[in-house]
């Protein structure tokens, strides 16, 4: 079996964000940048089907600039085996840009797995996976929770409000993962080591024609800084008198 | 009980940037991590995750407790960081010492005490083993010492002989079968109750004043005549096993002798190691408390405003930032001579004594700054402050460092 898992390079979402002076995108001066943490756990879901030696091949795709090649190796430190960088000098906003270039490179390559994390921290569309999968033209389970690959067969969990969903799909099949699925391992530091020696291709990303942009960014407003009313049970009735007649919540 | 928010330190998004309107990162002013390659960025992200994630949540209550927390022990092995600049062949990662040394600053970042158990474990028990041992002791221990099957501790130090280890009165004699008895004992033995095998320093000659008949010994401490007790009533690297040593009669075969360790030169071999790691480590607890320290000047609000507006808490952070950047630099470029094989002990002596010095400056200043919850366990600062000082003191005191490096300057020893 073989499994691709497409990851995104994404800010270290801690820290309050600026917006460029071109103002319809972020400030990346100064910014940490990692893996996805949904995409993590997608490698991880792989590399777990690796391990029970259910999958003879795990690879990488990740469309971006060349910073991605840090990310990719990442997921090769975790143990994938090869990974493929879909170059771009930017990552449009267009996911149906960034699915087809996805969609070209996954459609020959004989996946029987490919792996998306549910949506990207920092733009949260969750549209890319499930564009891919109606590209490519395979079965789609979006944000999962659980995971059973057997043979040619496969079952999996989502959480939908107030229940559990249990889904069963025939392979090849396109998945994105939800929070929950597991806990991706740390690079060990060999696998740092071997990473290097992992091969790693670039090829231009076809994104065609993009249809949707982005015109403006704008941060949120500044919250007015809070406000102490009293202490103790003493301040209950003016809380309670504020948060009706000042705040309108109750 | 106030209900209110805004004072909170530790609340809000945390963004430390932000609330000081910095354009650079505050914790790299100097941009240091661009001389660092990828994959030595890929490691000390990689154990710094593991220290975020598993380290710190508990540190401060095993501290508290008083507990070494052997629970880390598996994950440490797994993750790859102890013996981690020793050879492939052996099952270690195989890294360069720039990438070793950031191990110990992640580790270190965490708790004195979890970074002096992979210390001890690669720097003194599987270097002596890599370096004085025969091939049937390397392929025997130094695999199982990097999944930590098996744990080391190393015992030179004694009651009556810390600065002093050439006048140790530990005695192996040797049998006519060529097995050895060995009598002695040690103290202040790191991982020492935890061990399963003992790196025991002995004398091999009697009358030796000078301590060059000193050899090493690999001693498995299920061997009667052989225990270990903890010593009790630290208040300084409390989540450590730090135990006394006692060997009564204690009978070892011929191929317990490390064969190529010879003289006192050995054992200051691998303080040489533990100590360039250490060079890295204090940096690490001493970034810590500048992190805590920034954090907790953006967001505690005094007179009405952050007290990280106030000229003389500014001044703590800016002497705090300009050691750490002159500790990490120095320690960089130890690596990088060590890398080239051009490092030298005066070197190791001068970083260890120059980064061990100003990390407990700053934990101390970190502690001050965050006022009454700097004294809370809630807290890194006082933690860290309280470790450094067996840091100070462990690996050759700062004194004994000042005099190394006093000798190495003027060509006069004072220790004769
Ligand atoms: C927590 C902890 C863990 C340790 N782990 C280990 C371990 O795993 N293995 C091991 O072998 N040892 C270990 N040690 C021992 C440590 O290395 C010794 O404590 C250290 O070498 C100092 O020895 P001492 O305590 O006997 O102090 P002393 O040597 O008695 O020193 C007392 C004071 O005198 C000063 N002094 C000594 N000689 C001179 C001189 N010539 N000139 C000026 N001043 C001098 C010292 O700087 C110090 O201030 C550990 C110690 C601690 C605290």
């Amino acid at each position: 079996m073989k499994i691709a898992v497409c990851i995104k390079r994404v800010p270290d979402m801690d820290v309050r964000f600026k917006i460029a002076a071109i103002g319809n995108a972020v400030d990346e001066a100064g910014l940490k940048f990692d893996m996805n943490d949904f995409d993590s756990w997608a490698v991880e879901a792989a590399l777990q089907i690796k391990d029970r030696d259910a999958a003879t091949e795990v690879v990488i795709v990740s469309l971006g600039t060349d910073a991605v090649q840090e990310t990719i190796r990442k997921a090769l430190a975790m143990g994938a085996d090869r990974g493929v960088e879909l170059k771009t000098d930017h990552i449009p906003f267009d996911g149906l840009a960034i699915a087809r270039a996805l969609a070209a490179e996954l459609k020959d390559g004989g996946y029987d797995l490919v792996l998306f994390g549910k949506q990207s921290a920092d733009s949260s569309n969750g549209v890319v996976g499930a564009m891919v999968g109606e590209l490519l033209g395979l079965p789609l389970v979006t944000a999962i929770s659980k995971l059973e690959i057997s043979g040619q067969k496969g079952s999996a969990k989502r959480e939908i409000e107030g229940g559990q969903e249990f889904v069963e799909f025939p392979l090849p099949a396109v998945l994105t993962i939800d929070q929950g699925l597991n806990i991706a391992r740390y690079p060990a530091l060999k696998g740092i080591m071997a990473a290097k020696k992992k091969p790693l291709e670039v090829k231009p990303a076809q994104l065609g024609a993009q249809t949707v942009t982005v015109t403006q960014m704008e941060l949120p407003p500044e919250r007015a800084p809070g406000r102490i009313i009293g202490e103790g049970v003493a301040a209950v009735p003016e809380l309670v008198r504020l948060l009706q007649t000042e705040a309108k919540v109750l | 009980m106030t209900t209110c928010v805004s004072s909170t330190p530790g609340a809000g998004n945390g963004s430390v940037a932000v609330s000081f309107g910095m354009p650079t990162n505050p914790l790299d002013l100097c941009d240091i991590d661009s001389f660092l390659s990828e994959e030595e960025r890929a490691v000390r992200d990689s154990v710094r995750a593991f220290v975020d994630d598993r380290v710190l949540p508990i540190i401060g209550d095993a501290y508290v407790e008083g507990r070494f927390p052997k629970e880390l022990i598996a994950g440490m092995a797994e993750l790859g960081v102890l013996g981690a600049n020793l050879p492939e062949q052996y099952g270690c990662a195989g890294l360069n010492n720039v990438a070793y040394g950031l191990i110990m600053q992640e580790l270190e970042r965490g708790d004195s005490g979890i970074r002096s158990f992979a210390s001890v474990q690669g720097a003194l028990v599987m270097y002596p083993i890599f370096a004085f041992g025969s091939d049937e002791q390397k392929s025997r221990l130094l695999p199982s010492m990097a999944k930590a099957e098996t744990i080391g501790c190393f015992g030179l130090t004694e009651p009556d002989y810390g600065s002093n280890p050439a006048g140790m009165i530990t005695r192996a004699r040797e049998q006519a079968d060529g097995s050895w008895i060995i009598n002695g004992a040690k103290m202040w033995i790191t991982n020492g109750s935890t061990a399963h095998v003992a790196i025991i320093w002995a004398k091999t000659e009697d009358g030796d004043a000078d301590g060059h008949s000193i050899r090493g010994f690999v001693v498995p401490t299920s061997t009667p005549g052989f225990s270990a007790k903890n010593q009790k009533g630290k208040l300084s690297l409390r989540a450590s096993d730090t135990s006394e040593l006692s060997l009564q009669d204690v009978h070892v075969p011929a191929d317990a002798l490390l064969p190529r360790s010879g003289g006192l030169k050995s054992p200051l071999m691998c303080l040489t190691q533990a100590r360039y790691g250490i060079a890295w480590g204090a940096i690490g607890a001493a970034m810590y408390c500048f992190e805590e320290a920034l954090s907790y000047a953006g967001n505690r609000v005094m007179f009405g405003r952050a007290i990280g507006g106030f000229q003389l808490q500014q001044a703590r952070l800016a002497e705090m930032v300009t050691e750490i950047a002159k500790g990490r630099l120095l320690a960089l470029h130890l690596g990088r001579l060590k890398d080239a094989g051009r490092l030298t002990p005066q070197q190791v002596s001068l970083a260890k004594r120059n980064n061990v010095n100003v990390a407990c400056d700053i934990a101390r200043e970190a502690r001050r700054l965050l006022g009454g919850n700097g004294i809370l366990t809630e807290y890194g600062a006082m933690r860290h402050m309280e470790n450094l000082e067996s840091v100070y003191t462990y690996e050759g005191t700062h004194d004994i460092h000042t005099l190394i490096i006093g000798q190495a300057v003027t060509g006069l020893s004072a220790f004769e």
